[in-house]
């Protein structure tokens, strides 16, 4: 299915020759590869390995030192993030980011409010509560941000991204930290998102969930594309463990 | 607020329009001072309130308004004088706002101090090299009854101006701003000009309260427009009465304005210092404001 939407179709990502550096430590490193309408692609590679930052570069949180972004032919480099927001990516953040002092509802309408296909006033709380509904937090509109569980606020997260009706959807380690339960739902949850056509850029360390999700994975190390391919093929790669079991000859 | 609370607080500031034809003395000063404050303050929370930026800024957006009063009072009709005050203060306001709106945190506060001190300086030097005279006089004829009108007037166009934010989108932004700058960015929000939209709003109201308040002195220099005193003065009623609603600061406005009245009849020459022992006890018994207090009250949780 990959190689045919590859073939098929021009890229809704790409990313030419990123790099990052912080001080003296390159967290991205010449990191290029695509993400095609449609297809989930899994951003792999140990901590510390420029994940985080990569997804920041693209997000607009950080401009990069060096490279391209270019999203559906256009050049987005550098572009502030609300900017790319109302250009269609939306993310999640790897530590969870939900507005406290916000009812759930209003959370959500903080996606609705000011992105592509912006809602205000009646028809936003009523969307909003249509995508609190879609990820499992149906009926509790009304209720304080703050009081939610780890994995709810993780819920809630990806309705305020999902509103923001994203053409390219980030997710930073969106699965770490829930329980089996709680994962179970996510993975069905992002396999609906697939469905409906969403296209999603996934950080994700649980091996399960890129296997049963992503239709191709870029792994990094050390801020450098090392390896590409079939989640079943990369996870079988030779670099690949060598760099999540740390490299004997360093 | 809602509109019908909005309407009774408007009719309620209709009604103490009657005051100067009661009493022209005391009570009418008293009232101005609170009006003057009650202004400032709820300008000062409209911006501050959601983004949580500590402006100390009220001094030179004051002091600019003033000023303006102080040089063309005389030579231009008095709603001239009020728009150009207001003008002025916004294009200021958009020139600092771009300028220091990135600074986050204690260097916003230092910076907007800094401000004040840096216009006042700018003022005296420009009063002393080129029109070579420090201070003016101010003729214009303006009644104590008529300033205060003007400031009921003025705090009541800052409700209905609040009371429309609230509910708008560009309120809501600022909302998200203060919640968490990082995820308003990242749902679409233009964060710098949100915030710079606000301080505008709010430093006209400022500018438009130092004009309306200039033709109370007779004479005005520097040092008197841009005291920075009611940059602290403003901060600690704001705090005291809460920045979370829109009536939240007078509830700080009036108990402080008529304490601070007792405190310079009674103790002028400590003046200073009470005051400083008045900010240390607001922050440290009421760091929600006294709207937060009551808010907390009525939700039966221990205060
Ligand atoms: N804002 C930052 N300032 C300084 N160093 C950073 C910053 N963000 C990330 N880094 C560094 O860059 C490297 C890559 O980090 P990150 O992108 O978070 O990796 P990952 O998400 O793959 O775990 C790490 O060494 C990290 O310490
Ligand atoms: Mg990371």
């Amino acid at each position: 299915m990959s190689a045919a939407l590859q073939s098929q179709t021009a890229p809704l990502l790409r990313v030419e020759g990123l790099r990052r550096a912080f001080g003296g430590l390159v967290a991205v490193d010449g990191l290029s590869f695509t993400v095609h309408p449609g297809e989930i692609v899994g951003l792999l590679g140990p901590n510390g390995s420029g994940k985080t930052t990569a997804l920041n570069l693209i997000s607009g949180a950080l401009a990069p030192d060096a490279g391209r972004v270019v999203l559906d032919g256009r050049d987005v480099t550098g572009l502030p993030a609300h900017r790319l927001t109302r250009l269609g990516i939306a993310r999640t953040f790897q530590l969870v980011r939900v507005l406290p002092g916000l009812s759930l509802n209003e959370n959500v309408v903080a996606g609705l409010a000011f992105g592509r296909e912006p809602a205000w006033g009646a028809e936003a709380r009523s969307r909003a509560a249509t995508l609190l509904t879609r990820v499992g937090l149906g009926g509790r509109d009304n209720q304080p941000a703050s009081i939610l569980t780890y994995g709810d606020q993780k819920r809630l997260e990806l309705a305020r991204a999902l509103a923001l009706s994203p053409r390219l959807l980030l997710l930073d380690e969106w699965l770490a930290g829930l329980n089996l339960t709680e994962l179970r739902g996510g993975i069905d949850l992002i396999a609906s998102l697939r469905d409906e056509g969403c296209t999603v850029l996934m950080v994700e360390h649980v091996m399960d969930a890129i296997r049963a999700l992503a239709n191709r994975c870029v792994v990094m190390n050390a801020g450098q594309h090392i390896a590409e391919g079939p989640p079943a093929e990369v996870l079988a790669d030779h670099a690949v463990i060598q760099a999540y079991l740390g490299d004997d000859d360093a | 607020m809602s509109n019908t609370a909005l309407a009774i607080v408007l009719a309620g500031l209709a009604a103490m329009a009657a005051l100067p034809f009661l009493d022209t003395g005391f009570w009418l000063a008293l009232a101005i001072s609170i009006a003057q404050y009650a202004v400032l303050a709820t300008a000062w929370a409209m911006f501050s309130g959601p983004t949580r930026y500590v402006s100390l800024a009220t001094a030179a957006f004051f002091g600019i308004g003033a000023y303006t009063v102080a040089v063309l009072g005389e030579v231009l009709p008095w709603p001239v004088v009020l728009l150009v005050a207001g003008v002025i203060g916004a294009v200021l306001s958009l020139l600092v706002g771009f300028a220091t709106l990135r600074l986050s945190g204690v260097y916003f506060v230092v910076f907007t101090f800094g401000l004040a001190e840096l216009i006042r300086q700018l003022v005296t030097w420009f009063e002393v090299n080129v029109t070579r005279s420090m201070g003016r006089y101010v003729f214009v004829e303006i009644t104590q009854a008529q300033i205060y009108w003007q400031l009921l007037a003025l705090f009541g166009a800052l409700l209905a101006l609040g009371t429309w934010l609230a509910r708008s989108r560009l309120g809501f932004a600022l909302h998200v701003i203060g919640e968490d700058e990082t995820v308003a960015r990242h749902v679409g929000i233009d964060t710098a000009r949100a915030k710079v939209a606000l301080f505008a709003l709010s430093s006209v109201f400022m500018a438009l309260v130092g004009a309306v308040m200039a033709p109370r002195w007779t004479y005005l220099d520097p040092a008197i427009a841009f005291n920075p005193s009611i940059s602290f003065t403003v901060l600690i009623m704001a705090l005291l009465g809460g920045t979370r609603s829109l009536l939240g600061p007078l509830l700080g406005v009036v108990p402080l304005a008529l304490l601070f009245e007792v405190l310079t009849a009674r103790f002028p020459n400590h003046f200073s210092i009470l005051v400083g022992i008045v900010f240390l006890l607001v922050v440290y018994a009421v760091p929600q404001g006294v709207s937060g207090l009551l808010a907390r009250l009525r939700r039966g949780a221990p205060a």
